[in-house]
């Protein structure tokens, strides 16, 4: 249910992306993408009621590390990955806005159904 | 001795961080500079395909589920050697073309952190790695097509932007499901799940994400909207690797790689590939004949030669799924895969030679050109090599790459598909008859009485890929070379052996 929440989230991303004609706006549409896809990354690795998986040094001698906190422990991948792919869109993000200002010094609009000198 | 993998990002990496900071005054140093690194490359692929390595480098030694590991395979061998062979000559070329823009050591590092981003994706054998590396290579190409900083150029850059962007979030997605269903991020690991469990609805989903995905970053159609607008935008030499190698390793590549390896091939996905291999071969084509700007042709072509590539892998898929003798389906393969190396070199020549006419003529309008023959012989003779070796005439590469695909498609019964891949071979070569006419011959226009032939670095570079042209259908001719170069990279999409390969690797 809440993974279907976010693909929701998604979608709603990618109709802003699609429909919307305002460059500034396209770009918050990829962003909302962005961040369904990092939610949908965190709520894979999530527990209800969590433990954080920080394993000491002496921790595997002394048993602490067992099948009930390998249960109950917080998947860390995931996060990770969210953490790498939040740097990432940040790049994106950062490119896509200073190609957003070049273009508004350019043709002085946002407006995509006026930027219009390729064809074809 | 065995190549350390992670060179063949480390070195462009390393020089991508230093050329920037040679100035305005040292900049020759800073091309040297990145054209030794290319050329390294270009050594160390070649030492790799002589000596045939293969194996696995294990990122700060963590052992294979748990760290990053970097594979080299056949296949990857064999996309190596094509981005190095395409970056070395379009560097080259970069020497004196890139002359007329201001800022050209930022130039060379997009383009080598471009490059470390693809010899990444192939190298990769962790597919969040590979979504990572994709990100670099299509980050920087986003860049590179804005470079110019005028209207059309940023135009097309923020439309590839978005698209790209978008197509990288499915990607993304696809990871996400597939760590969710298998609990693995390497591949060899998420295809021993898969093929012990079998597929789920959330790993159809997964797989339909990625194929959404990887075809936006191969432009196939339908997704090819951001294409013919990204690659003519681009410096001349940008545009040779983006057609070169970018839509192939970011897009042919990943979509052949995750579907022959990790999710196994199966009779619809094989007939998707095949339409989306159809649909983008004949209208791509069609597209092409109509255009009127030299570099915007080639673009709808590079389309259309990808969907040769695609309709290659999908009959062998589709072969491979419906049991058939595998014989069929390698030669299927290999027709896709051998096309797939024509293409970028033939391609980027094409793209090469349209910079050497831009900057010769200060235009690309067809119309506007003519006669140019006689005042550029040299450029005359690469067009007309390459323009050759893309409709298929023999003895150049692109006719035995195609010659196979239609073989392959006769003896898979598949005599409707034998047919349409003649049909756009030919409609191919119609409209380079139209570019040879409307470019080399007919009368000169007053304006480019004072034309004068490209020399140098430009001429070289183009020389190389020309002679290759000519040269690379021994690839597949004389056994040893063929054995050497091609048949080890079919036999990985073939023999259904990745990850049980990998996992048993000491």
């Amino acid at each position: 249910m809440l993974y279907s929440m976010c693909f929701l989230l998604f979608i709603i991303g990618l109709y802003c992306v699609l429909v919307k004609k305002n460059m500034v706006k396209i770009v918050l549409g990829i962003v909302i993408m962005e961040y369904a896809v990092n939610l949908f990354l965190i709520m894979l690795g999530y527990r209800l009621g969590g433990i954080a998986p920080i394993v000491g040094q002496n921790d595997y001698a002394s048993g602490a590390v067992d099948a009930s906190f390998t249960q109950a422990s917080v998947d860390p991948l995931p996060q990770a990955m969210v953490l790498t792919a939040i740097v990432i869109s940040l790049g994106s993000l950062a490119l896509m806005i200073s190609i957003c200002i070049r273009t508004y010094e350019r043709y002085g609009t946002f407006d995509i159904t006026q930027i219009r000198r390729l064809k074809g | 001795m065995m190549i350390p993998l992670p060179l063949f990002v480390a070195v462009p990496l390393a020089v991508a961080f230093i050329v920037p900071l040679f100035g305005q005054k040292t900049k020759s140093a800073a091309t040297v500079l990145a054209n030794v690194a290319t050329a390294c490359l270009l050594i160390l692929a070649i030492y790799i395909m002589r000596t045939g390595q293969s194996g696995i480098y294990r990122v700060g030694q963590w052992s294979i589920p748990i760290g990053i590991n970097l594979v080299l395979d056949g296949l990857s061998g064999l996309m190596l050697l094509t981005i190095s062979i395409v970056s070395f000559a379009a560097m080259l070329f970069s020497i004196r073309y890139m002359e007329q823009y201001t800022a050209k050591p930022k130039f060379l590092s997009l383009f080598l952190l471009m490059v470390a981003g693809m010899n990444g994706v192939v190298l990769s054998g962790d597919i969040f790695n590979l979504f990572v590396f994709l990100e670099i290579a299509s980050i920087s190409s986003y860049a590179l097509v804005g470079f110019g900083c005028e209207h059309e150029e940023l135009e097309a850059s923020f439309k590839y932007m978005v698209l790209g962007s978008v197509a990288s979030m499915f990607i993304l997605f696809g990871v996400g499901l597939v760590y969710g269903m298998t609990g693995t991020l390497n591949l060899a690991y998420i295809s021993k799940t898969i093929q012990l469990a079998g597929l789920n609805n959330g790993l159809y989903f997964a797989l339909a994400m990625f194929i959404v995905g990887f075809g936006l970053k191969a432009a196939l159609v339908p997704f090819h909207a951001w294409l013919p607008d990204a690659h003519p935008s681009a410096p001349a030499p940008i545009s040779a690797m983006l057609s070169g190698v970018l839509i192939k390793a970011l897009g042919v590549y990943a979509l052949v790689r995750v579907i022959f390896n990790v999710f196994g091939v199966s009779i619809p996905i094989g007939w998707i590939l095949i339409t989306l291999g159809v649909l983008s071969m004949v209208i791509g084509v069609f597209l092409a004949v109509g255009q009127w700007d030299f570099k915007r042709l080639l673009a709808y072509h590079s389309i259309s030669q990808m969907g040769y590539v695609v309709l290659g892998v999908g009959i062998g898929a589709v072969v491979l799924a419906q049991g058939k003798d595998p014989a069929w389906a390698s030669l299927a393969i290999l027709g896709g895969l051998f096309h797939l190396m024509n293409h970028s070199v033939f391609k980027s020549l094409l793209f090469l030679t349209s910079g050497s006419i831009e900057i010769a003529t200060g235009t690309r309008q067809l119309k506007q050109l003519g006669g140019l023959a006689e005042k550029m012989p040299v450029t005359r003779t690469m067009c007309t090599i390459a323009s050759a070796a893309i409709a298929g005439i023999p003895p150049f590469n692109g006719f035995w790459s195609k010659l196979l695909i239609v073989l392959a498609a006769v003896k898979a019964q598949f005599y409707g598909l034998a047919a349409v891949t003649v049909l756009v071979s030919l409609v191919t070569l119609i409209s380079f008859l139209k570019v040879q006419r409307y470019i080399f011959l007919g009368d000169l226009p007053d304006n480019l009485k004072e034309v004068k032939e490209s020399k140098g670095s430009m001429a070289w570079s183009m020389g190389v890929l020309a002679g290759l042209c000519v040269v690379m259908g021994i690839l597949l001719l004389w056994e040893p070379l063929r054995e050497q170069i091609l048949t080890p990279a079919v036999q990985v999409l073939v023999d259904n052996v990745y990850s049980s390969k990998i996992i048993a690797m000491p």
